[in-house]
This record gives structure tokens, C-alpha cells and sequence, in this order.
């Protein structure tokens, strides 16, 4: 049984009539692995761990045939319960780390509050294990930073507590929603094989939500690509960007400046992801693809598992492609 | 090929007030930065975040006077020059913000927006400026309907569309974007890089093009700039800098650029640690705290600017890395 299993997610936002911001996606995680979920702006891939989380309110309507994680139903769980599992077992890592942090309270206090509620650590035990911790995310100086209120450290650094709460209760998957993207390429790097090494050291799923491609051929193990709320390709890095199936994968890759390097122009897929009102009948993306034909206008293709994957195309690239 | 814009050791420091009874310290936010950008050119400032590239942005568009050095737009002195002059200058500089949410008035419409360089700086009619918006507005992929909306019926990459054509109106000789496709997705991204390209190409404008992203830095620049802590750390063309850079901060900066096709045999130069405190900044070389190749040279001496393989570099030990 794989930690995290969803069936048919689909969030939609007023009635249940209203155009899904979610559509029917199926994703599993297993311990120990690193699933990057890429997409644009729009595309779904955060309101996902989101509805996992439990963070998603009215009007938002949650549906699933399926959403445990380590054997638990997440959709039927109660307050108290949930509370008893976010936090610990699954934990999450924003994108703004300036903003992840509750201004008012010293970053010890705020480590200590996990480990108080999950772990039932108290007073001095609880300050020494933030400490370890604050060590273990390479913190300069930890022990004066624990008295430190979050404003006195810079993105990175707030980034690296923010990261020390997440595992603070050793949990068995991490959900990191954009954590690099507020900060420099430099301390990018740094954070990225700070994560890395925590979920080797303790063999956590780690799901890593991102825009850029270029991170998730560096870290993970596989790849979800999303586009307007479904899934287009499921598949294995690095095959996923030597041989991409969906015609939006191949879009997205040949869109970063690296692989049109000498060249003017960069190929671009023209105009924008569909809104709510203005989407298209047939599959999401013929309006804006390059290789469409009448059948992709007609009719909405489903997410079809192949030999290296899964892809949601009529006519997919480089099936037979040779890949290492 | 005619220069637009000519740098000397140009430097701005700001004074900060540490308290009452506390004299005020300096921020040397910008050091010694020299370079030349010819019309049609494009120069790229990379580094990270504090590192000055905002600042020189500043100081190029008039912004804020350089508290020492000397800035030569299109041939013409801006220090010491008289308000009319520096109005006069300041049509050929124009600049493209970050965030395209916050950089147009959400209250004009865009046709508005776009006709207001020409309202304060052209005595055109009324005619004659509609026309001009809507030429721009098809140049850059903008329909004629849209001059009667505003900016919040627009995407992101629209917006960065407009804003862009409201810097190329009145047909600037130096166009400064500070960081102006990081707050989009990338195929976006790659529509923007192409929307500057082929303006720059139709105008020869000469481009300061300031980024962190490198991969981006290297599809559209002929010269590279990188600065460290307000001072440049290498500047030459930009083949040079990416099949051998030469400082080790430049070098490690290409390193941590992540690329789709990583190669496991090329390990990752660590740098480690963050940009030192700019009040307070290190002794000797600025980098030299996380710099793998520090001497102790570099713990005492400063390393100035000095030509090497065709660019220059401000390191101790570049010979090495030839």
C-alpha cells in the first residue's frame, strides 16, 4: 500500500456545478520517494496537497473516491483527529518563508509548539531538541537563533526554520509547495540539498510542487505535469524530459532558454491557460497545441498508462522513443 | 555601433542612522561599476539579492543621483547637468519593472497609460498619440479593443506586454528591466524574452537586463555583469563568462543553476553561507567568507578589476581557473 493514494480528486470552488479547479486526479506516493508535481500558475497543483491538508473551506468542495494517506481517510477525518496527523505525519512547507512564520513569537517558541503538541516535549528537553534541530537544518549560530523573532532572519534562513518546524516530528511524507522560488539561486541550492538529505536520512515522501523543470530533473524521482486542473503526463525522470509524451511536457521543456541555447527566438506555446469560463470543449489544451487534430476537439482524452507512464493524449510523442 | 551608455567607477553609498548617539554607518550599495552598452546591445547584471543590481538600476534611470562617478547617456554627462538636460535624458531611459501587478495604475485604462509619455514629453494632438498607443499596442501582441480596458482584465504576461510597450513609446536609446520575466510562468516567459528580442531588433535599443535567473541571463545578453556585494565581480562578453568564468562566484553561480539535463560528473561547487552583512562588510575580497579557493590574500587585500582572456575579473586567483 503506497503512503499517500488519491482517486479521482476533484475540488471545485461555489456549487457543485462550478467548473472543477481540480478534475479527477489520480496520484499515489510511496515512502521514500520524491514526486514532483509541476505546472503553471492556475494548473492546480497546489489547491491538490491543499484539499489533502485539510486547508480547503467553504465554498471549496472537496470530492474523492479515494484520499489516504498511511491508511487513513482523510476526507471523513474530524478536527481533533486531523490535528493529531497534519503537523506530525504529514507536514508542509510554503512557498513564502517570511510570511510562514507567525511574526510575534521567537522561532525557539514556534519549533517548541510542535514538539509540545505532537511529541509531548516539555521545557528543557523541548529547547534542546529545537536546538538539534535548528543544527540539523544548518542553522550559523543556533543557539542564539532560537531567542531570534523571524523578522531578524533573512528569506533563507527563514526558510531553514520553516523547514525545521515541518520535520520537527520526524513525519513520514513532506509536502514542500514552492520552497526555493522567494529565494536566491545560491541558497536555492543549498535548501534543495538540505531537503533531499532529510528525506534520504529518514525516508519520507517527499512531494515537491514547483514550476521549474529544471529543479525537478535535479531532485526527483518522478513527475506529475499538470495543466488546468488534470493531469497530462505521469512519468520517471529523467526518461519524462529525454522523451516527453504530452505535447504541454514537451511545450514546458523547450520553453526554458537552456534548450534553445544559440538561438534567438525560444519556442513558445501561444496564448494562456483556460480560465473557468472560457474552456475549451474537447481536450484542454487543443487551442493552444501545436500538433492538434479535428479529434482532440471533439471529444476530452483520459489519462492513459503506457510503458514508461501515463499520458492524456489522443496522438502522444515519443512512444517508442529510446530512453535510457 | 554607437555607445548609449557609458559607466565610470560609478558608486552610490546611502548612510544609515544606527541610533541617536551612534554615528551613521555607510552602505556601500554600489562600488566602482564601469562598463560601456552599445545601441542594440544587451548587458545582463546577475547576482544575488542585496548585491546592488537594484540600486544601479536606480542610478541609470535618474532615479538617484551616483555619489560619485561619472554616467554618460548617449554621449551627454548626467552629473552636474541642469534640470532641462536631465529631463531631456531621461526620455531615453526608460525601465521595465519586476512586478507588472504593481507597476500600472490600476484606475487608467491602458490606452491612457500608454499615451502618457507622449502627453508630458511630445506636444502630439490628441489624434496623433492614439494612433502611435495603438501602432505599439499591435507591435507588442495587444488587440486595438484592449485600449479601452484596464490593467486588472489582464494576465500577468499581458501586463509585462504593457508595460513594456509604455517603456518603448517614446523610443528610448536604454531600456533598464529589472527582473522582468521572474514573476511569470515559463511559457509566458518565453513569449516576454521574444517580445524584447524583436523590439530590440526593430529599435536597436541598448537593454540593461537585470536578472538572477542565468539560464535566462544567457539566452538574451552580449555582455554579463556580476556583482557581489555592490561591487562587480566579473564583466565580459557572455560566451566567455559561461564556458569559463573566471571568478569563483561566478563560477558558482552556474553551478547552482539547476538544468533539465543535470550532468552527474560535474559535482556542484558548495558555496556556503549567505551575502555578509552590507554594513559590516568582510575585509579583503567581500566573497572571500564563502569563496573554496580563499587565501590569505584574500582575507586582507581587495581585488581589483583587471583584464584577463578577454574580460575583466576581481580575483586574486582567476590564473587558475584559466
Amino acid at each position: 500500500m503506497s503512503l499517500l493514494e488519491i482517486n479521482k480528486l476533484s475540488v471545485r470552488f461555489g456549487d457543485a456545478n462550478a467548473v472543477p479547479v481540480v478534475d479527477g486526479l489520480d496520484l499515489k506516493v510511496d515512502k521514500g520517494e520524491v514526486l514532483a508535481i509541476v505546472g503553471e500558475s492556475g494548473s492546480g497543483k497546489s489547491v491538490t496537497m491543499m484539499a489533502l491538508m485539510g486547508l480547503i473551506d467553504a465554498p471549496g468542495i472537496v470530492r474523492a473516491d479515494r484520499l489516504t494517506f498511511d491508511g487513513t481517510d482523510m476526507l471523513t477525518l474530524k478536527g481533533r483527529q486531523r490535528r493529531h496527523i497534519v503537523g506530525k505525519d504529514l507536514s508542509m512547507i510554503f512557498q513564502d518563508p517570511m510570511t510562514a512564520l507567525n511574526p510575534s513569537f521567537t522561532v525557539g517558541f514556534q519549533i517548541e509548539e510542535v514538539l509540545r503538541q505532537h511529541l509531548g516535549l516539555k521545557g528543557k528537553a523541548a529547547r534542546q531538541r529545537a536546538l538539534q534541530l535548528l543544527e540539523r537544518v544548518e542553522i550559523p549560530g543556533a543557539a542564539s537563533r532560537l531567542e531570534a523573532f523571524p523578522h531578524q532572519l533573512s528569506g533563507g534562513m527563514s526558510q531553514r526554520v520553516a523547514i525545521a518546524m515541518a520535520i520537527a516530528a520526524e513525519p513520514k511524507l513532506l509536502i514542500a509547495d514552492e520552497p526555493t522560488t522567494a529565494l536566491d539561486v545560491t541558497i536555492q541550492a543549498q535548501i534543495m540539498e538540505l531537503l533531499l538529505d532529510l528525506q534520504r536520512e529518514q525516508n519520507m515522501g517527499l512531494v515537491l510542487i514547483t514550476h521549474d523543470l529544471a529543479v525537478v530533473a535535479e531532485t526527483a524521482n518522478r513527475v506529475c505535469v499538470m495543466y488546468a486542473g488534470q493531469a497530462v503526463e505521469l512519468g520517471q525522470v529523467p526518461a519524462l524530459f529525454d522523451a516527453p509524451t504530452h505535447p504541454y511536457t514537451e511545450a514546458l521543456i523547450k520553453a526554458i532558454p537552456e534548450h534553445s541555447l544559440g538561438a534567438t527566438r525560444l519556442s513558445t506555446l501561444p496564448g494562456i491557460v483556460p480560465g473557468r469560463y472560457d474552456r475549451p470543449y474537447g481536450c484542454l489544451l487543443s487551442p493552444r497545441c501545436p500538433y492538434v487534430q479535428p479529434k482532440c476537439r471533439e471529444q476530452r482524452p483520459a489519462l492513459e498508462p503506457h510503458e514508461r507512464g501515463a499520458v492524456r493524449c489522443y496522438f502522444p510523442l515519443n512512444l517508442n522513443a529510446e530512453v535510457a | 555601433m554607437t555607445t548609449v551608455l557609458t559607466a565610470r567607477q560609478l558608486t552610490r553609498h546611502y548612510s544609515v542612522s544606527q541610533g541617536l548617539f551612534k554615528p551613521a554607518a555607510t552602505v556601500q550599495a554600489l562600488n566602482g561599476v564601469s562598463f560601456e552598452l552599445q545601441a542594440g546591445k544587451t548587458l545582463a547584471v546577475v547576482g544575488e539579492s542585496g548585491c546592488g543590481k537594484s540600486t544601479l538600476a536606480r542610478a541609470l534611470t535618474l532615479i538617484e543621483e551616483p555619489t560619485s562617478g561619472s554616467l554618460q547617456i548617449a554621449g551627454q554627462e548626467v552629473n552636474g547637468a541642469s534640470a532641462q538636460t536631465r529631463k531631456q535624458l531621461r526620455r531615453d531611459v526608460q525601465m521595465v519593472f519586476q512586478n507588472p501587478y504593481a507597476s500600472l495604475n490600476p484606475r487608467q485604462k491602458i490606452g491612457d497609460q500608454l499615451a502618457e509619455p507622449l502627453l508630458i514629453n511630445t506636444s502630439l494632438s490628441r489624434v496623433e498619440r492614439r494612433e502611435k498607443v495603438q501602432a505599439m499596442m499591435n507591435q507588442v501582441g495587444l488587440r486595438p479593443e484592449h485600449y479601452q480596458r484596464y490593467p486588472h482584465m489582464f494576465s500577468g504576461g499581458q501586463r509585462q506586454r504593457i508595460a513594456l510597450a509604455r517603456a518603448m513609446m517614446l523610443n528610448p536609446k536604454v531600456l533598464v528591466a529589472d527582473e522582468p520575466t521572474s514573476a511569470l510562468d515559463v511559457s509566458i516567459q518565453a513569449q516576454v524574452l521574444n517580445l524584447f528580442m524583436d523590439l530590440q531588433e526593430e529599435f536597436k535599443t541598448g537593454y540593461v537586463f537585470i536578472s538572477h535567473n542565468l539560464s535566462v541571463v544567457r539566452h538574451v545578453a552580449d555582455d554579463v555583469l556580476v556583482m557581489y556585494l555592490g561591487r562587480p565581480a566579473e564583466i565580459g562578453p557572455s560566451e566567455k563568462l559561461y564556458e569559463r568564468p573566471l571568478h569563483p562566484y561566478t563560477k558558482a553561480l552556474l553551478s547552482a543553476t539547476p538544468t533539465i539535463h543535470p550532468d552527474p560528473s560535474k559535482p556542484k561547487i558548495k558555496i556556503v553561507g549567505e551575502l555578509p552583512n552590507p554594513l559590516n562588510p568582510p575585509p579583503g575580497c567581500p566573497f572571500h567568507k564563502r569563496c573554496p579557493y580563499a587565501t590569505e590574500r584574500c582575507h586582507t587585500e581587495l581585488p581589483l578589476l583587471r583584464p584577463l582572456d578577454g574580460r575583466e575579473v576581481a580575483c586574486h586567483h582567476a590564473e587558475q581557473f584559466l
